[in-house]
């Protein structure tokens, strides 16, 4: 009589607790892993078609460098709006500031310091235009959109008054090397070791330090994040200066990509940064960011702008998919366990 | 009872949710006229019935009989036609829109099938409210600069623009004031001589003895009883009917009066004032102390308390903690001095639902586990551990995401914070709101066990039986002024109602 009981009451509260640790606990993990497979199931399929559809040219060693190049560039600035998204914010002037950016570093003036005045240059401006955005949405109480709307209009502005409407060559030669063959390292192009590490560091950036934990409390819970004694207005404008240093990066891997400097740079990468942050999982409303999930949206949208050119397709069907893609994305995300409640 | 077939009759309902069975055999019996009051522990049931009631979630099996015939309430249109209107407890007006546009909306009288008569739907929007005893509320004006109180009223016009026969109310008066509350009744009382049946939800017992004829009362999904009459019901009964226990309001035991008196204060407050909100304050908290406010909703109460923590900026005054004054207006400068606070609205201010217990808890100490910024989890995860087990927070997993968790245990995760953190003040807005009764016993000893060890504690609850049987001393409060200070055992809830109401200052 008594053994049985007590075998009962051993297992009934390991089992319970064991079934409510596990449930919770894993969920949202869980559901992440969904996410990122399926984007990961995205990509293979792609690979798949483009391999089919241009059995030479896509698998060709130069064609995947080529991809992992055009990614880079987009990708980082989309590290930095995961950031901005995160926490609840938006960013549409990364577009406008990487030309800003891009113009500013490879003026005649600029480029007479060499190497380290394009870099040092591009980060600055970045940076500054960031801290204008942080200040004015921070303290100015200015909503994001709004600021960033205005940011986007006076840096292209200022972007086209530097240049004129021209092309600024860049002579630096230890610039344009980095963006030769021969420099590649192991065969990868030293921009996507830029776009790596960027990568990495944000990962770490957002999962591991304090200063990720609360860009995630201050998307998920502004208010909460106040009283738990948080300091969201220095906290949203390190995230802006965040994103303005990311499109300072970007805008010297494109003059490095491109051998110049030009005031369309940049162009629409607002649109195409926050796109393949949402298809990666991370909440426009705030509260939940993913690294990898961007990174894997940058990789979907460029592997797929690939293809269609390696196909010889219009743009405009491009566009179309793109499009396409946005929306089955953010369907699939609403039915998953934990997508957008 | 008259052999008159009941105006509904619900049997046998059940309804499941993935890994939840919300319902699970729930019978209820509603007559013409009667106020009908539904009674459970948050998770009984209540909600998901009333749901099924309003057409917005359909059962898995059961029967519904409506006026003698059997029923589907396919959608929220169908249970209007037929007369039966839902009050949420979330008030779900679109603050946006006029009195009068939110009172039709979906149902805005028309000419020529489209064109809206605005005019017709302030008129029958006005006399709507007359009825409701608001006609002061301008059926113009944007419900969003509207109080709280009217915004119910207003809800209430909503349900009564249409044909009701019967009306749910799901805890109509916790936002009210008691004058707001007689109102209510007064409008309830109306209804039912009309012939019109009232579903009534309510937490408060004493209400539902006055108002209600008949109960019935859900555990666990079931209904355990049906139609107990209101009046007679023994409290003990019901009390164990939802709880399937024997428990009323148990307090933990208190130190002996005045016991606290040779202590330093650790909080001061002097002379600190909002506006409009509340006259000049004075209050001193000692280590071990509780001290509860009690006043009216509107009584500056939960003001008082953000101010203290810098969450307003007062006019005037200042708040010393162990004789240092804090920079007004800053929560970073009272976080830092010591303070913490469990906001009133747990899920708007406090928590951050998408997250785990864990991150929940250390969100106030993060730079304590961490070193150049970067995060050392394992510490982090064993300290919210521990302090979850302290509090014996169920489950006392810290992965665990904060909104599978019950009212009770999200507000223990809050209480965690500031435990971990190792504050000397803590200020506690409304602590068991949305608590079940089960869980506010415990509650209550966390709190008191956490004031033996040391810790100040200032609390406001709008229970005042909670303040009385919780605090050492209390406040009450009259429109923004304290009118009276006593110990909690020497006052008793009529004379602290009497106070908070009619304000004469005896001492």
């Amino acid at each position: 009589m008594t053994q049985p009981t007590t075998a009962a009451q051993k297992d009934a509260p390991t089992s319970a607790a064991k079934s409510v640790g596990e449930k919770p606990g894993s969920g949202p993990r869980w559901g992440g892993d969904v996410r990122t497979l399926s984007l990961l199931g995205v990509l293979a399929v792609l690979v798949a078609v483009g391999g089919i559809t241009a059995p030479d040219e896509f698998l060709a060693t130069s064609n995947l460098q080529l991809v992992l190049t055009q990614a880079s560039v987009i990708g980082v600035v989309t590290v930095g709006m995961t950031f901005v998204i995160t926490s609840g914010g938006i960013d549409l002037s990364v577009g406008a500031i990487v030309a800003l950016a891009s113009v500013w570093a490879t003026t005649v003036a600029t480029q007479e310091f060499g190497f380290a005045g394009i870099l040092f240059t591009a980060l600055i401006v970045g940076v500054g235009c960031g801290l204008v955005n942080g200040l004015l949405i921070a303290y100015g109480r200015m909503v994001p959109f709004i600021a960033t709307l205005a940011m986007l209009a006076s840096a292209r502005g200022l972007a086209l008054q530097i240049t004129d409407g021209s092309t600024q060559i860049v002579s630096v030669e230890s610039v344009l090397d980095l963006g030769a063959r021969d420099s590649y390292i192991l065969g990868v192009p030293p921009l996507v070791l830029i776009f790596a590490a960027v990568t990495l560091v944000g990962w770490l950036v957002l999962n591991r330090t304090t200063f990720g934990r609360r860009t995630v409390a201050v998307g998920g819970n502004a208010e909460a994040a106040r009283l738990a004694g948080i300091d969201v207005r220095r906290q949203r404008l390190y995230l802006y200066l965040l994103s303005g240093l990311c499109c300072g990066i970007a805008a010297f891997m494109l003059i490095v990509l491109a051998g110049s400097g030009q005031n369309t740079n940049g162009n629409l990468y607002e649109l195409d940064a926050i796109a393949a942050a949402i298809i990666g999982g991370t909440l426009l409303s705030g509260g939940r960011g993913t690294i990898i999930g961007s990174v894997l949206g940058v990789l979907v949208f460029t592997t797929i702008t690939n293809i269609f050119a390696l196909n010889n397709l219009e743009t405009a069907v491009q566009q179309i998919a793109k499009g396409a893609i946005i929306v089955a994305a953010v369907l699939v995300q609403r039915r998953s366990p934990h997508g957008g409640t | 009872m008259a052999p008159r077939p009941p105006l509904l009759t619900m049997s046998g309902i059940t309804k499941s949710f993935p890994g939840v069975r919300a319902l699970d055999g729930v019978d209820l019996e509603v007559q013409a006229g009667e106020v009908h009051c539904l009674l459970g522990q948050n998770g009984a049931g209540k909600s998901t019935l009333i749901k099924v009631l309003a057409g917005a979630h359909q059962p898995d099996s059961g029967e519904i009989t409506w006026r003698g015939a059997p029923v589907t309430l396919g959608s929220p249109v169908a249970a209007m036609r037929l007369g039966i209107a839902t009050i949420y407890q979330e008030l779900d007006l679109i603050e946006g829109l006029s009195v009068a546009e939110n009172v039709f909306l979906g149902h805005e009288p028309t000419a020529a099938g489209f064109v809206v008569r605005a005019s017709a739907a302030r008129t029958a929007t006005a006399e709507l409210l007359k009825r409701l005893g608001h006609a002061e509320i301008d059926p113009t004006r944007l419900v969003g600069e509207l109080s709280a109180a009217q915004q119910q009223i207003v809800s209430m016009a909503r349900a009564l623009s249409h044909e009701v026969r019967l009306i749910v109310m799901d805890e109509p008066s916790a936002a009210l004031d008691p004058e707001e509350v007689d109102n209510l009744f007064r409008i309830v009382g109306d209804l039912t001589s009309d012939g019109v049946a009232v579903v009534y939800i309510s937490h408060r017992l004493e209400e539902i003895r006055r108002i209600g004829d008949r109960v019935t009362v859900l555990k666990e999904g079931r209904s355990v009883a049906g139609g107990l009459p209101a009046e007679s019901t023994p409290t003990h009964e019901v009390v164990a009917l939802m709880t399937g226990r024997n428990v009323e309001y148990v307090f933990p035991e208190r130190p002996a009066a005045g016991f606290a008196a040779e202590r330093a204060p650790v909080l001061k407050v002097e002379g600190l004032s909002r506006r409009g909100e509340f006259a000049p304050v004075d209050l001193e908290l000692r280590p071990g102390e509780i001290v509860g406010l009690a006043g009216l909703v509107g009584s500056g109460r939960s003001e008082i308390l953000e101010t203290i923590y810098g969450a307003r900026k007062p006019d005037r005054g200042r708040v010393l903690v162990d004789g240092t004054p804090l920079r007004p207006g800053s929560v970073r400068a009272a976080v830092g001095a010591g303070i913490g606070l469990a906001p009133e609205e747990r899920k708007a201010q406090a928590l951050l639902m998408l997250e785990s217990v864990s991150s929940n808890v250390s969100i106030s100490t993060l730079s304590r586990f961490a070193r150049a910024g970067w995060l050392d989890r394992r510490t982090e995860r064993a300290a919210t551990h521990e302090a979850v087990r302290e509090l014996s927070l169920r489950p006392d997993n810290p992965d665990a995401a904060i909104r599978t968790l019950s009212g009770g245990n999200q507000q223990k995760a809050v209480l965690a914070r500031w435990l971990l953190r190792g504050c000397k003040v803590l200020l506690l807005d409304e602590p068991t709101r949305g608590v079940d009764i089960g869980a506010r016993a415990e509650l209550y000893a966390v709190i008191r066990r956490l004031a033996d060890e040391g810790l100040a504690v200032l609390l406001v609850s709008s229970e005042v039986p909670e303040v009385l049987g919780l605090a050492d001393r209390v406040l009450v409060l009259r429109e923004g002024s304290v009118v009276h200070t006593a110990d909690a055992r020497e006052l008793d809830e009529h004379r602290v109602l009497d106070l908070v109401m009619e304000g004469s200052p005896t001492s």
